[in-house]
């Protein structure tokens, strides 16, 4: 919402200043985003009048003049030819900034002549590109005073963020209005006295939808002029970015912007009999005044004559009954919609209007009768012409609400204090009419609908600096807030990773189509209800069935850039139905290209499934899973590589998948880095049992470990994991630790077979072990792990 | 008897000081104090003598025997000495080379800022609650006392998924979350008051450009309990923003504002200044917009079970990024969705850094 200063001074008696007022309108709710002062430009700029004017003695086209600032006597050489005794122009003194020139004007000679200062043109002032000669203002403005003024520049400009709910600010009276409830002016009465009809309006209105539109007020005027409008009005339109047409489309737009009263006027001779207003039927069409053809649905409010849809009221009027500059009898409209049919419509046919603005908002009905009155005045001033009677359909419909208060929630909900007598003084200033404590709302308050509201206007208009700032401390004896145990698994998570080399990213919860079928989404029944109806692209459509598409694609573009070895990972949503359970926690990450980089003390290394699971894995043991009974198995989904990949269980369920990127996916995605991801379901996790801080109790054996070294030939298949299970099954007590020390294959080994070398950690319990029991236990583990695997010790 | 002694002496010091290593002086050790050695060689002689010449001798003999053996062992030292000055020497490596890399990440700015918005508000008895990100008509607009058709929920730029089959009304429109407020109607329709919870999240607007993305994060307040006022909330907030930006003198400013979901409503600001342009915040001539806030409304309340004529309390909600940018200087939003490692390498935090 933009505003001039004069135009709310044409409402607002005040001696205010530009900037008390902005500062005031910030703090009652109506916050300034910016002020246009075109003044500030001219600051220092006088009206000079020009004395003498003699032709410079060396110079053929220069001249001396002698210029009053108002204060002083100047000599001032000027170029300009139409320099000349006795004309008023505008007189930059010497320090002054010339915008147009861009420089800063210093005492000089010219040609061996004084000069204190500059008469400026058009252009030097950027007013427009003129520079044939100097501006010659008016010869009444008064010597001396602000160039400014004397151009009409000082009509600074004000631009409101108007809140929704603010539908009554939607014009600069409401603005005035509000100012002077909180003391800053009085407000202005307007010129609303009834103009009496000379003839009997001769267009009738029929309303079919008391609802939709309860009241319209139409007038004939004949016998109009529809000039270019005259005065203050187009400057001030063009100031609030409305561009100036004619008299009677201005003073539309001018009561509009001014008054919140959107009025609409038909030529009447282009009216087809009487008007008549109701609901639209699907596919009736209306050409707008926007030059566009809309196809209208069922419900939206039209005015029609006999000829069909003319209007569609409260957001954009037709072409057929436009008026011209030919205008000769003009047709009032002054009607009250209900704000949610505007809103609808204007929704559903995307017409954004000045009057669908204020309609869907709430404009004051009880106002129309006297915003008839008023536009009828200013076309008959403007236009001349001949008023009829007024014709009135249905009656002002009654928005206010009548609202129970108690003076002392100002302070129970508002934390303010403010004695009875003030609060009412507030209430009243704003239109509120009180009877004791029951409050009843101004007919422009469609905004106000209970205590609290009305605790709001008081506080508002009073300055919430006024209420005073309490702390907000925990209750004595309670503890400071904890997290639930899914927050911090991803808060555990988070650390864990970037511990481990990891860099945290926040990708889109959205992706690709075609991308999200790569990761699983083509098998979920619910792709489709995951899909969106309006997404910004199609690259950003479809609910993300999983992280790593994303972090591929991200360590793609960081490759791209010259950085190919990334770790990435992120902890966040994957969206499996649009249910309020249907989204998944999900921490997932991914190494690309070299894991650790070639050093003097090691060569590189790249990025493989066994870090994608010694990352899961370290993720779950920091979430308090006991990751020694975990199952391994080869069932990662599709979007893995099948041999390098598994699933991390603990009975039915599935914590984490890790591996290698399917190489299929990887050439679909146009990525050619060797990729490496996992994916855990941190809501998966067993809930720790334990409860309270206390650890188990530490029972160290003072008894010293003994190790022993085993290598076993097994067959290639053999998965190392049996033959530690294997070890580990024969004495849970005494065998305290397994670790794979070697795996090898090759000379030495026959085709097929691998060697795989362990440690074996005993800790003995009560006494230390024999050599014989060593040795037994040896001969345990050799006898098992050949039962279970076929391996047989290497000599 | 005796000067054999004294030339004895004077022969023993000599030969200890000969030896440039460690074995050479244990020869010498031998030679003078070993079994065989010249020193025990003359201590076993004593018995041979009578008593007071046997007396006289062997004082003097133990004599020397310790002038030696400390005689040794100073020289020992000073081998020693020599022979690990000699090691180091041969030890000496190249400190400029690089220590061996251990892997370090980067914590994501949006998770510190969580992780910090979390350790604040858990000091003012706040714990953090969380919701759905898909969500329906209901918790994201209707509860939260969005009229059907109301400007102000055409400002919310919302994301539309297919209405859900077999439900009807505001329970069949899913959506994206447009704000975390949601979670308010989630956390008050399953706690009873007193409530104090923060709502940190994802959400979405269909806006893409210089100041908006698509997806952001937003944290939410919500304090319900049957006193709380607006002074409550100009109290938590001011301490929050104090303590967020680490600025002791930070002037605040609260205007009334609209939030369907609140009344009174108010935005916050806080000070800063712009000088040779850069912000400081901190006392300055200038104003940042900051947090959305105010008292719940009592349709809210009413919309999720809770009686408003005997509760009440306060919301706030801010954009988590935008607080970040602020205090760590971070110039760009869209550069938070980027996955530079550049730039998480540079704005990320080091996992162990404390809150």
């Amino acid at each position: 919402m933009k505003l001039t200063l004069s135009w709310l001074k044409e409402y607002l008696d005040t001696t205010a200043s530009l900037e008390e007022i902005s500062t005031k309108l910030t703090a009652i709710g109506l916050e300034v985003e910016g002020v246009e002062d075109p003044a500030v430009a001219l600051k220092g700029f006088v009206v000079g009048h020009v004395l003498t004017a003699e032709k410079h003695p060396d110079a053929d086209k220069l001249q001396c003049l002698i210029v009053d600032t108002g204060k002083e006597k100047l000599k001032v050489v000027c170029g300009a030819p139409n320099a000349k005794a006795g004309m008023k122009g505008v007189f930059a003194p010497a320090g002054s900034y010339i915008p147009g020139s861009d420089i800063t004007l210093k005492k000089s000679l010219i040609r061996g002549q004084e000069s204190n200062g500059m008469m400026c043109s058009e252009r030097e002032l950027l007013l427009s590109t003129e520079h044939t000669g100097i501006i010659e203002l008016k010869t009444d403005a008064p010597t001396g005073s602000s160039a400014a003024d004397a151009l009409g520049l000082n009509d600074p400009v004000i631009e409101i963020n108007l809140t929704p709910n603010r539908g009554d600010c939607a014009g600069v009276y409401g603005i005035a209005r509000d100012l002077a409830a909180a003391g800053l002016g009085k407000l202005k009465a307007l010129p609303a006295a009834p103009v009496a009809g000379t003839f009997k309006n001769p267009v009738s209105i029929t309303l079919k939808d008391a609802k939709a539109c309860p009241l319209f007020i139409g007038r004939y005027i004949r016998n109009v002029k529809n000039i270019p409008s005259p005065g203050c009005i187009p400057e001030r339109l063009k100031a609030v970015s409305q561009k100036p047409i004619s008299a009677l489309v201005d003073l539309t737009n001018y009561f509009s912007i001014g008054l919140c009263r959107p009025l609409h006027v038909f030529d009447a001779d282009k009216l087809k009999d009487n008007i008549h207003v109701r609901l639209s039927k699907k596919g009736e069409t209306l050409a707008a005044l926007n030059d566009k053809t809309y196809t209208l649905d069922d419900g939206m409010i039209v005015i029609c004559d006999d000829s069909g849809v003319i209007g569609l009221g409260g957001v954009m009027g037709g072409v057929s009954t436009a008026v011209d500059e030919n205008t000769k009898n003009v047709y009032i409209e002054c009607a009250y919609f209900d704000p949610a049919l505007i809103a609808k419509a204007g929704q559903k046919l995307q017409i954004d209007s000045d009057a669908r603005y204020r309609f869907e908002r709430g404009i004051d009905p009880a106002f129309s009768p006297a915003s008839i009155e008023i536009m009828t005045r200013a076309i008959l001033d403007i236009c001349g012409g001949e008023a009829s009677e007024l014709f009135t359909a249905g009656a002002v419909p009654d928005i206010t609400r009548t609202i129970q208060y108690a003076p002392e929630k100002l302070k129970s909900l508002g934390g303010g204090s403010l004695p009875e007598a003030r609060q009412k003084e507030i209430l009243t200033a704003l239109g509120f009419t009180l009877s004791g404590w029951t409050v009843k709302t101004p007919s422009w308050r469609h905004d106000i609908e209970g205590a609290a509201d009305i605790v709001e206007e008081i506080l508002r208009i009073d300055g919430y600096d006024n209420i005073p700032a309490i702390p907000v401390i925990r209750l004595p004896g309670q503890m400071p807030a904890a997290l639930n145990t899914l927050q911090k698994r991803v808060m555990t998570s988070r650390h864990v990773l970037a511990g481990r080399g990891l860099y945290e990213t926040v990708t889109w919860s959205f992706m690709d189509d075609a991308k999200s079928d790569l990761f699983g989404a083509h098998m979920n029944q619910n792709k489709k209800a995951l899909t969106l109806v309006n997404p910004i692209s199609a690259d950003l459509a479809v609910m993300r069935p999983s992280i790593l598409p994303n972090l591929i694609e991200a360590a793609g573009k960081n490759a791209d850039r010259g950085y190919p070895d990334a770790s990435l990972f992120e902890v966040g949503g994957v969206y499996k139905s649009p249910e309020h359970d249907g989204q998944l926690t999900v921490a997932a990450g991914l190494r690309t290209g070299n894991t650790e980089q070639r050093h003097w003390s090691h060569g590189a290394r790249g990025a493989d499934a066994l870090d994608a699971k010694g990352d899961a894995l370290a993720v779950l043991e920091a979430c308090g899973v006991n990751t020694n009974n975990l199952l391994i198995t080869r069932d990662a989904p599709e979007w893995y590589h099948p041999g390098r990949s598994g699933t991390l269980r603990l009975g039915p369920n599935v914590l984490a998948y890790f591996g290698e990127i399917h190489p299929g996916v990887m050439i679909l995605l146009k990525r050619d880095e060797n990729a490496a991801g996992f994916e855990v379901f941190l809501q998966s996790l067993p809930v720790p049992k334990k409860k309270g801080t206390r650890k188990e109790l530490l029972k160290p054996s003072p008894l010293q470990p003994v190790s022993r070294d085993f290598a076993f030939t097994v067959d290639q298949g053999v998965e190392v994991e049996k033959i530690v299970r294997t070890v580990k099954g024969i004495d849970k007590v005494l065998i305290a630790h397994v670790e794979i020390f070697d795996v090898y294959a090759g000379k030495g080994i026959d085709p097929g077979k691998k060697s795989v070398a362990i440690a074996v950690t005993l800790q003995p319990v009560e006494k230390t072990l024999t050599d014989e029991e060593i040795n037994a236990l040896s001969a345990k583990i050799v006898d098992a792990v050949q039962k279970q695997t076929g391996g047989t010790l290497r000599g | 008897m005796m000067s054999n002694l004294e030339a004895l002496k004077k022969e023993l010091v000599e030969t200890v000081k000969a030896p440039n290593d460690i074995s050479a002086l244990e020869e010498v050790r031998v030679t003078a104090l070993g079994k065989k050695g010249k020193v025990t060689g003359l201590m076993q002689t004593l018995g041979k003598l009578g008593p007071e010449e046997r007396k006289q001798m062997g004082q003097a003999l133990n004599l020397l025997k310790d002038e030696i053996t400390a005689e040794i062992e100073a020289r020992a030292m000073l081998l020693k000495k020599a022979a690990l000055a000699e090691r180091l020497q041969k030890e000496k490596i190249d400190v400029t080379l690089s220590p061996r890399p251990l892997a370090q990440g980067m914590i994501h700015p949006i998770s510190r800022t969580m992780e910090e918005l979390a350790a604040i508000f858990a000091d003012m008895g706040f714990s953090v609650a969380e919701g759905p990100e898909i969500e329906d008509d209901f918790h994201n607009f209707t509860a939260l006392n969005f009229p059907e058709g109301h400007p102000a929920r055409q400002m919310h730029d919302t994301f539309y998924l297919p209405d859900v089959n077999g439900k009807t009304g505001d329970a069949a429109k899913r959506l994206l979350r447009t704000h975390t407020s949601t979670v308010q109607v989630h956390v008050m329709q399953t706690q009873k008051p007193p409530i104090r919870v923060i709502i940190p999240g994802r959400t979405y607007r269909s806006d893409y450009d210089m100041t908006h993305t698509p997806m952001f994060h937003q944290l939410e307040g919500l304090m319900i309990d049957k006193t709380t006022h607006m002074g409550h909330l100009k109290g938590c907030l001011i301490e929050f923003c104090k303590r967020f930006f680490e600025v002791d003198e930070l002037p605040t400013r609260f205007r009334p504002s609209f939030f369907p979901f609140t009344e009174p409503s108010a935005e916050m600001d806080i000070g800063c200044s712009r000088e040779g342009g850069e912000l400081k915040i901190g006392t300055g001539s200038s104003w940042l917009e900051i947090l959305g806030c105010g008292m719940v409304h009592p349709n809210v309340l009413k919309n999720c079970g809770i009686d408003p004529n005997e509760y009440q309390g306060f919301a706030f909600g801010m954009g988590i990024e935008r607080i970040a940018m602020l205090k760590y200087g971070i110039p760009d939003l869209r550069t938070f969705f980027e996955s530079d490692l550049r730039w998480l390498k540079h704005y990320g935090f080091a996992p162990l850094e404390t809150v």
